[in-house]
């Protein structure tokens, strides 16, 4: 009876691994067909046709994405790194860094819907002269509301990144001499450099493929545009807006759309793991 | 030709040694030139010392540690300012008044164009298709856990690890396409016929609805989104079980599954739970795969195979084309309601998740 629980029990978790690989297979399977066919050169250098007519491309979504994504990353890794240099640094142990470390967990877990609502009602919807580009539907929001998603996930990446570098490193530099910010800047960080190159990659992954945020702050746009005081388009955005539409030209180019998106990102992920597995982060040990 | 030998003596104390350093540099200057030794105590005092630049960088550091408070306040400070609106029209009744339609007495919740608004279709969404998500996706995840944590072998490991964590990777506006393309399609052909046929007696699976998108669809998507943050949790909690446990178990003479259940399981129950909770506050927030399949309609259906709407779900739908200034600000307090559950869900989570690990941050996933 109990052996044969215990054979219930093994089968049952096989099944479960079926079950959680099946959708993944689903889902990449169904992608490389359905998005492989609307994918050309067209694809990658025109820009949207009006509706019913057939062909054009993401271009302005993919130009879009990269001007938005550029925003955010200087708004994010900067300020992600800083706050995980202080947390590693100068803050070990005290109070107000377990604070910081516990206020970045929960504000990874906020909507991202929600800091898109947040930035529409600080930027969007009412013109300040605090606030540059304001009063209209930007880029520049786009980028905002992206730019602070990806701090806490910088932030806690980069500390956990320098926390693995040995004090001795750090003892040898101030030893010689070096100045505390300089053994932190040119050192430490320099040390773990790797580490932090590949969190920040990862929160750039995760932020290339929010759509929510960008809804209500870009807006999207069908033409190209770079600035950043005017609305644009980008990859997910527009994948979302054709998904939606009736039309069976533009669901396929949502497809081709998911494709680049889901290459990116995988590729981003494998470089993650090759350089974590690799043992670059070796010279930090 | 000189030879300068200075053997120390082992008792020499702090003075001595700045003697000897002195008195060396003194002979040597006095054999150069007086020169030599001002460079030295030039070279010496024009370092300076970075006590300053130190102070700065310090400062800099806080002010990017304070700018995660900084970007919360913010959040509920923009929230609470823009959704002043319908919170001084409709109050707190907001989250549960129900109107009723004046030619047919129906119950209703949300008219934007007569200026009705209440959250209460958008909470029981929300509630309905995070429970759905859950009930699918723990089990599964546990079960996929206790296989890639004992049972598997270890060539299997590493690549069903990472497909996993692929699963966590894909964004959700593709999962949404996903599903509305190939989920929803297999649902309204197969799936919701047998369901119906096979548990309609419960009440709870009436097939009205011919399109097969719905509560059961956003379940089924859900789950497949939060199941590797369940997985990966729970893998965690029961590597950081101490061997000691297991074995112990297993010399009682424990099946693999008794050894499991017993030695690990119970072990890092606390852990599981609140990966559990930490699944329940994404799905919660979860905007896009949820409005492409829900359906978007704002009322109460009890059958999980009708439409629905959730809270995320109607904030993307409808803000972009919101006919009045109280329907933006409705829906920002939606927002609002949003963000203060899952800040006191994930911080629940964040609480059980740490006291299982201590406090030490987690591994990069």
């Amino acid at each position: 009876m109990r052996s044969l629980t215990d054979n219930l029990v093994t089968v049952m978790a096989i099944l479960a691994t079926l079950i959680v690989v099946a959708p993944l297979a689903a889902i990449f399977g169904y992608l490389l067909y359905k998005g492989a066919s609307s994918l050309n050169l067209a694809f990658f250098t025109q820009i949207p046709k009006p509706e019913g007519e057939s062909g054009g491309g993401m271009a302005n979504a993919i130009v879009g994405s990269g001007v938005v994504l550029a925003l955010a990353s200087v708004i994010g890794i900067p300020l992600g790194i800083g706050g995980g240099i202080f947390l590693s640094e100068f803050g070990r142990g005290t109070k107000l860094a377990d604070a910081v470390r516990f206020t970045a967990d929960v504000l990874n877990g906020v909507p991202s819907i929600v800091m898109g609502l947040a930035v529409y009602s600080l930027v969007v919807s009412v013109h300040s002269p605090w606030v540059p580009f304001s009063g209209h539907f930007s880029a520049f929001s786009g980028g905002v509301a992206l730019g602070i998603m990806m701090i806490p996930t910088v932030c806690r990446t980069t500390e956990e990144m320098l926390l693995m570098v040995p004090h001795a490193v750090r003892e040898a530099a101030l030893g010689l001499g070096v100045p505390n910010w300089r053994s932190v800047v040119s050192i430490t960080l320099k040390t773990a450099s790797p580490g932090i190159i590949t969190g920040c990659m990862l929160a750039f992954a995760r932020v290339a493929g929010e759509t929510a945020p960008l809804i209500f702050t870009a807006l999207g746009n069908s033409f190209m545009s770079y600035k950043l005081n005017e609305p644009i388009m980008a990859l997910p955005l527009q994948i979302y807006l054709y998904a939606i539409s009736p039309y069976d030209d533009q669901h396929r180019l949502a497809w081709g759309g998911a494709l680049v998106l889901i290459a990116l990102i995988v590729i981003a992920v494998s470089l993650v793991r090759y350089v974590t597995s690799r043992g670059v982060l070796k010279g930090a040990n | 030709m000189r030879v300068d030998v200075k053997v120390p003596d082992i008792r020499i104390s702090q003075a001595h040694i700045k003697s000897e350093a002195s008195v060396r540099t003194e002979e040597r200057s006095a054999e150069d030139a007086k020169g030599s030794h001002l460079e030295i105590r030039h070279f010496l005092l024009s370092r300076g010392n970075s006590a300053a630049a130190d102070r700065v960088f310090h400062v800099l550091m806080v002010l990017c540690a304070l700018s995660i408070f900084a970007i919360v306040a913010l959040i509920a400070w923009r929230l609470v300012v823009s959704s002043q609106l319908t919170w001084n029209r409709f109050g707190f009744h907001f989250f549960y008044q129900t109107f009723h339609d004046t030619i047919t007495g129906q119950a209703m919740y949300w008219d934007p164009v007569n200026g009705l608004f209440s959250a209460v279709p958008f909470i029981y969404g929300t509630l309905v298709s995070s429970f759905v998500a859950l009930l699918i996706a723990v089990p599964l995840a546990v079960l996929l856990a206790v296989f890639l944590t004992e049972m598997c072998p270890k060539v299997l490991r590493g690549p069903l690890a990472f497909l996993t964590e692929l699963l966590a990777a894909i964004p959700s506006i593709v999962y949404g396409l996903w599903a509305m393309y190939e989920l929803v399609p297999l649902l309204r052909e197969y799936v919701n016929p047998f369901l119906s046929r096979l548990l309609g007696w419960t009440g709870l699976f009436a097939n009205d609805n011919p399109t097969g998108l719905g509560f059961l669809a956003s379940g089924v998507i859900l789950a497949i989104m939060i199941l590797p943050i369940i997985s990966s949790l729970t893998r965690e909690v029961m590597s950081a079980v101490p061997h000691s446990q297991r074995e112990a178990v297993l010399a009682l003479g424990a099946t693999r599954w008794e050894m499991i259940r017993v030695g690990v399981l119970r072990n890092a129950r606390i852990g599981i739970v609140g990966g559990i909770i930490l699944g329940l506050g994404r799905a919660l927030g979860e905007t896009m795969a949820v409005t492409m399949v829900i359906g978007n309609t704002p009322e109460i259906h009890k059958s999980l195979l009708d439409t629905g709407i959730s809270m995320a779900s109607v904030i993307a739908d409808q803000f972009t084309e919101a006919v009045s200034d109280m329907h933006r600000s409705a829906l920002i307090e939606i927002g609002l309601a949003l963000f203060i559950v899952t800040i006191i869900v994930n911080a629940f989570a964040q609480l059980l998740v740490w006291a299982v690990t201590r406090g030490a941050p987690s591994q990069a996933r």
